[in-house]
């Protein structure tokens, strides 16, 4: 690369920073007072291009009437988060920890359904800025005016929200809650009113950065997600809460990304390496990078001690034997009384279950929130496949080894996750699951790529449906049973003291972070286990197993039947597979309405499915004694 | 405790009725259709107009076998886990006659193994990738649109003609694209030795860094680049090479840039003078042609998009092949189609017995700006056959099965 080359991609690299730091400047802002991990982030930039493209079109294509559309859009979307927070959002602020992530994974869905409908299926190329449609020659190559533009809107904003943050009270009050949200609530700052507004500030910012855009980027309906995870990424690389921290990731992120195009291919100690296919990864890389050399982020600081709303989660009860028996009895006699499909759907059920109780299982009881447990369910399904038909063993041997296989990454990933706590920890381990999707997206040779592999089916003896129904059930009934009986022997209590009370827990001599090791090993194997057998039952694995949608599938399974009981994961995996496969059959507009059920769900039971009927079943029996 | 477990009880025994519901036999033949059509919409909604339109008309005709037709749809959210207990369920409990439809590779890939598994025939509509009849064929499937290694080959003529030495590529990092590139690289060589592919770049399906890799391509001084962009990614690269002047007598080919799907949404920005594969279908006058768009219009007040043609095709031909067999046994259905002849609106079609890979054709030609819309100039049909390996080469790749 040349010294102009090499100075033209650094500009690049900057006015796709001032990009990113807009939307990750809102999510940041809102998770600091908050506390919400607010997956519609992306879905707000995403409305912001949608209505910067019609509100420019209505007023015109003259400048005024272009930068009118751009705040237009932004004040219009802010809106949206306004109704967003209080029509859902305030009802649910005293829930579990991440439940809230629940409700903003229905608006998302929610959303992107009305999206289509309102704008349609076709993307909506925007029109170009008026009077900044020129570009500059700088060393004899052209940047247009607009990216130079965009360099400059990044850190103007970074001021304009330092402003009001520093110098006005309504910015005192944010600092305040930041800090202790609690105290600023005791000392009788209405909350509710100074959530709303600083929903109303993080997704204005969101529709800005969107409409922004608008002339590099045509509005399309995949962007929520595309966007979702590069502001993540960008925010916890900064250091949550820290915006100058969020524009100096910005600033590492597109830079990273644009010298990664720049190098192209390059043969560097005569292997020939095309740099721009890490484009798709390096984000993640530096985010674990960062995250393993500074747990809090660039920019970020030690979270101020939260003040546990209540008390620790209550601790879990068994379950109890008659109800087991009458489940176990139900599951055999399944497929004698019908069609093949409702096998195949409860062995999807199964998996998904076993999979979300592995979840749970370091989630609920450890205490660590994963965002990249899909991984663990991908990378065994995988090592099944591959010892299949590349290392040419049988299948009942590939079946087996590939939990182990599962667990040997759980061993190397968890070595660093355990380290960290909370949403730190999250993303680091979203970091591994991204980095390894990408491997097995790209590499060819071992796991067919992009494609995925085909012809994964078990042996002769299991080949019929209900032969393999009886061994999923088998396997994932054992894999459930296991984890369950860890919890209830004094590995599980010594987790859950680690959990609870970390400092009392070392204290007297407990090694919490080699138990929540343990734990992320055995969680990551019994991920393992149920990515294979579902890989076995379809036949097929494609990347798609490893990938962000499928741990957040995992997450809204565990959220949706509740994180405080141990059945709940097994009935949230039941219902969202049923309800996912059901409800695209009725409607095409399928998601929208799966996402009105769970936000139902989450309005009416705070606790998930299950602990919400607990506590019905509780008031009952009160109002009866 | 009895409280608890009379609740369960109850909540057991309702989803227990409601998974046993009993199917229902139905009076019209049906065909099981598996697609992504919330992942890509942009695509699929003409695609499902098309069927729509095919079922219409072959009902109108009588149906066939004496029997209506029917589509039965299911959304399979882009994954290939989901589309394999999409077909689960379309076969024990639609009991479909067999499969049709799916987009991206990886879930037509999975769909076209399950076939094979349940010896149950599957006619891909949409899918691109060389494997599904090639590395990966299956005695059960066939595949209708012409594959990236054909849309590939049909560009060739044209880019070997103009003799420029120093090539640069653009693809999304995925199958597809890493196909089209492969393909381009080893034809062109074939017919011009001395070419150079002087940069390649590989850019996150629909979040290229429009700007960046536009720079570095235009930093490797080429004569030429093949691009297999298309959708987003494509419009932000044209948008960001027009803004840097890189276009600028700079030859371009784009493998799908004339399909409506993707030109359009350009408008009067469309890139005069690029090489396409697409669908002209403002000037297409053909009878077989000139007959579907007026029914597409009648029906929908809409021009078709490439997409209805391939979903109107994938039913004909699903019709006809049931026509020919004269049963739904699947044995005879796979036999019927080997050598099957299609009308669609791009002229008959035949689904070769060698791959089970359908004779499909495309047009090829340059992107003109009329009246502010993008559309094809210079355009020439090219048959699918003429743009296929020999049948020796294609049997050395397929599998013996």
């Amino acid at each position: 690369m040349t010294l102009p080359s090499l100075l033209i991609q650094l500009l690049n690299g900057l006015t796709d920073a001032s990009s990113l730091f807009l939307v990750s400047a809102g999510l940041s802002l809102i998770f600091g007072v908050t506390r919400i991990v607010n997956f519609a982030h992306g879905s707000l930039y995403m409305l912001g291009l949608y209505m910067a493209y019609s509100l420019i079109q209505l007023l015109g294509r003259t400048p005024l009437s272009f930068w009118a559309g751009v705040i237009l859009a932004a004040i219009a979307v802010g809106v949206v988060g306004v109704v967003i927070e209080m029509l859902v959002l305030r009802r649910i602020y005293r829930a579990p920890e991440l439940f809230q992530l629940l409700a903003t994974f229905a608006i998302v869905l929610i959303v992107k359904d009305t999206t289509l409908y309102i704008w349609g299926s076709e993307d909506l190329v925007g029109p170009r800025a008026p009077g900044l449609t020129m570009a500059f020659d700088i060393l004899g190559k052209r940047l247009p005016a607009y990216d130079l533009l965009l360099i400059v809107v990044g850190p103007v904003v970074l001021g304009l929200v330092w402003l009001l943050l520093t110098h006005t009270r309504w910015g005192a009050l944010v600092r305040a809650a930041t800090q202790d949200r609690e105290m600023v609530g005791a000392l009788g700052v209405d909350q509710a009113k100074l959530f709303t507004s600083v929903f109303f500030v993080g997704a204005a910012l969101a529709g800005l950065g969107g409409a922004l855009q608008i002339p590099r980027e045509p509005a399309n309906l995949d962007l929520d997600l595309s966007v979702i995870a590069d502001a993540f990424v960008v925010t916890v690389v900064g250091g949550l809460g820290s915006l100058p921290g969020a524009l100096l990731a910005a600033i590492l992120i597109g830079v990273a990304k644009s010298l990664c195009i720049g190098i192209g291919t390059t043969s560097i100690l005569g292997f020939e390496i095309d740099f721009s296919r890490l484009v798709l990864v390096v984000e993640f890389v530096i985010m674990g990078v960062v995250l393993v050399l500074r747990p809090y982020g660039l920019l970020g600081k030690p979270p101020a001690v939260v003040r546990a709303a209540g008390s620790a989660p209550p601790p879990l009860t068994p379950p109890r034997w008659p109800t087991a028996l009458a489940w176990i009895a139900l599951l055999v006699i399944a497929p004698m009384i019908s069609d093949d499909y409702i096998a195949a759907l409860l062995i999807d059920i199964a998996c998904f279950a076993l999979f979300a109780v592995s979840l749970h299982f370091i989630m609920g009881p450890a205490g660590m929130i994963s965002f990249g447990h899909a991984a663990y369910f991908g990378l065994g399904a995988y090592a099944g496949a591959v010892l299949l038909k590349r290392a040419g063993l049988p299948m009942e041997v590939s079946f087996l080894l590939a939990p182990f296989i599962a667990a040997a990454f759980a061993v190397l990933y968890g070595w660093f996750c355990v380290r960290l706590s909370g949403v730190y920890l999250a993303m680091l381990t979203l970091a591994f699951a991204q980095i390894t999707w990408s491997i097995v997206f790209q590499w060819d040779s071992l796991t067919s790529g992009s494609n995925g592999m085909v012809g994964i089916w078990p042996a002769a003896w299991l080949s019929t449906k209900s032969a393999y129904y009886y061994m999923t059930m088998v396997c994932c009934g054992l894999g459930i049973a296991f984890l369950w009986r860890v919890l209830f022997s004094p590995f599980g209590f010594t987790l859950r003291a680690g959990r609870d009370s970390p400092l009392r827990a070392e204290a007297i001599g407990i090694d919490v972070r080699g138990f929540q090791w343990m734990a992320f090993v055995l969680a990551g194997a019994m991920a393992g286990l149920a990515g294979v057998t579902l890989a076995f039952s379809k036949g097929s694995i494609s990347p798609s197993a490893a990938s962000i949608s499928q741990s957040t599938d995992g997450l809204v399974m565990v959220l949706l039947g509740g994180v405080e009981t141990l059945t709940g994961p097994v009935v949230g995996a039941g219902l969202f597979t049923w309800l996912r496969d059901g409800l695209a059959r009725e409607t095409d507009y399928w998601r929208a309405v799966f996402g009105l059920i769970i936000l139902l769900i989450v309005v009416l039971f705070p606790q998930g499915l299950v602990g919400g009927l607990k506590v019905l079943l509780g008031r009952w029996r009160e109002s009866r004694a | 405790m009895l409280t608890r477990n009379r609740l369960l009880a109850s909540v057991s025994a309702l989803l227990a009725l409601s998974f046993v519901a009993p199917a229902m036999a139905q009076e019209p033949i049906k065909l099981g259709e598996i697609n992504s059509y919330k992942v890509f919409a942009a695509f699929l909604d003409p695609y499902k107009k098309g069927m729509e339109l095919a079922v219409e008309e072959t009902n109108a005709a009588g149906g066939v076998l004496g029997r209506k037709i029917e589509v039965v749809s299911r959304d399979d959210n882009g994954n290939p886990a989901d589309a394999v207990r999409a077909a689960e369920e379309l076969l024990s409990r639609e009991k479909v006659a067999f499969l049709i439809g799916t987009f991206p590779s990886n879930v037509g890939l999975a769909v076209a193994d399950f076939a094979k598994q349940k010896k149950t025939l599957f006619i891909a509509g949409e899918p691109l990738t060389d494997k599904i009849v090639w590395d990966q064929g299956n005695a059960y499937t066939f595949r209708l649109r012409p594959s990236t290694y054909m849309q590939t080959a049909m560009l060739i003529p044209d880019a070997a003609k103009l003799h420029k030495k120093r090539w640069a590529i653009v693809y999304p990092n995925y199958e597809y694209g890493q196909s089209a590139t492969a393909a381009f690289k080893k034809l062109l060589k074939e017919k011009q030795p001395d070419v150079e592919f002087v940069a390649e770049q590989a850019t996150p399906l629909g979040k290229i860094d429009a700007g960046a890799v536009v720079q570095a391509l235009a930093d490797a001084k080429p004569d030429a680049i093949f691009s297999s962009l298309f959708g987003p990614d494509l419009a932000k690269f044209v948008r960001a090479g027009s803004e840097r002047g890189v276009f600028k007598n700079m030859t371009v080919f784009d493998l799908l840039g004339g399909e409506p799907e993707y030109l359009d949404p350009l408008k009067d920005e469309a890139p005069a003078g690029w090489y396409v594969t697409g669908y002209p279908w403002q000037d297409l006058k053909t009878a077989e042609h000139t007959k579907f768009f007026n029914a597409y219009k009648a029906k929908f007040h809409d021009y078709p998009r490439l997409g209805s043609i391939v979903g109107y095709s994938t039913v004909m031909s699903a019709v006809a092949a049931i026509k020919k067999a004269g049963s739904l046994d699947q044995e005879k259905l796979v036999a019927a189609m080997a050598n099957l002849s299609v009308a669609t609106p791009f002229g008959p079609v035949t689904f070769r017995a060698v791959d089970h890979q359908s004779t499909m054709g495309a047009f090829v030609g340059r992107i003109g700006v009329q009246d502010g819309k993008g559309v094809m100039t210079d355009w020439r049909f090219v048959d699918g056959k003429d743009a296929l390996p020999s049948d020796a080469d294609v049997r050395k790749m397929r599998p013996a099965n």
